[in-house]
């Protein structure tokens, strides 16, 4: 493979610009944004990250979704965790989103709009992450 | 522990871009003797008390997350390479920036694989915030040479940004180009 120079890089983004330009993207652009902590990197999250990538091109959504990273979620025992957010279907964060989840993420909920059930969960609620103080009230 | 040195330099980094820095520098050069990493911020900084806490699993500043008993970046690094036979520097000022140099060797029953450098290098440039981010490649002898750097800015400027699919799809052909053998000898002919 020959190197890419950083002009050449350049052009190819001109050309992807162009066709970005025609198509209305204020509000209707999918989110998806994966957990990067050191638990979610031990578990696998970069691995997750780049599957979901190869999985958005394979499907043509590259031009609709918008790909982040984030540090941890707070929930640890279930990484690699990913939130989406995409139009017409509720907010979630999925957990156990191993590299293998990703085809089904992009399939199943982009794509099939159905929620992945087996790999919902959410942000750990407020009142059980409270700190308490010593004498065991919540401050 | 993580399994590739990839992975302990992702966690490392994210903790340099989480100190507050305008720079971030990440060095990796493979060489017959082994991979070396260096990772320096200007950010944050710690004193040689917070450098000791910081190598401790069971603490953590509580700036991200108030309640959480264990902070393990920097535990699984020490652990990782005093297996493997290598080495761990920490430098560190306060409200000068952290310098983390650390090596594993080349060979050995517990030396982690290396990962994939290029995959590595996107998930290092996406990381969120306003800093900067410098990485410089090298490799060999033995073997095809490598010798390149990337900017975070540079990147961001060429592809509209560092979010959009299409943009990252672009960038990590790009890297993946980098990383590539290009025919040159180990003599850079």
């Amino acid at each position: 493979m020959a190197k890419m120079t950083l002009e050449e890089l350049r052009k190819l983004r001109e050309g992807k610009k162009q066709e970005l330009a025609r198509r209305e993207v204020e509000g209707k652009d999918i989110q998806i944004i994966v957990g990067m902590g050191t638990c979610g990197i031990a578990a696998g999250a970069k691995q997750t990250f780049d599957e979901i990538l190869k999985h958005v091109e394979a499907h043509g959504l590259a031009s609709q979704v918008v790909l982040r990273q984030t540090g941890c979620m707070g929930l640890c025992y279930v990484e690699p965790t990913v939130e989406v957010i995409a139009p017409g279907m509720p907010r979630v964060i999925y957990g156990k989103m191993t590299s293998d989840a990703a085809q089904e993420l992009v399939e199943k909920h982009l794509i099939g709009k159905m929620l992945l059930n087996n790999h919902i969960f959410d942000r750990p609620a407020v009142d059980l992450m409270t700190p308490r103080a010593a004498d065991g009230r919540k401050s | 522990m993580h399994y590739a040195v990839a992975d302990y330099v992702l966690d490392i980094a994210q903790n340099a871009v989480e100190s507050g820095p305008s720079l971030v520098k990440v060095e990796l050069d493979e060489s017959a003797g082994g991979i070396s990493v260096d990772i320096s911020d200007d950010g944050s900084g710690m004193d040689a008390a917070g450098i000791e806490r910081a190598l401790d699993p069971f603490y953590s500043d509580g700036a991200k997350h108030p309640w959480r008993r264990v902070g393990l970046g920097l535990p699984f690094l020490a652990q990782g390479v005093e297996q493997a036979g290598g080495s761990l520097r920490i430098e560190s000022e306060p409200d000068r920036g952290t310098t983390i140099r650390f090596r594993f060797p080349a060979e050995g029953p517990d030396v982690p694989p290396t990962g994939d450098l290029a995959q590595l290098i996107l998930t290092l440039a996406c990381m969120p915030g306003s800093h900067e981010l410098v990485v410089h490649r090298k490799k060999g002898p033995p073997g095809p040479r490598l010798d390149y750097e990337i900017s975070r800015t540079e990147l961001a400027e060429a592809l509209g940004g560092l979010e959009r699919a299409e943009s990252l799809l672009l960038l990590r052909d790009y890297l993946r180009s980098q990383e590539a053998d290009d025919g040159m000898n180990s003599e850079g002919v």
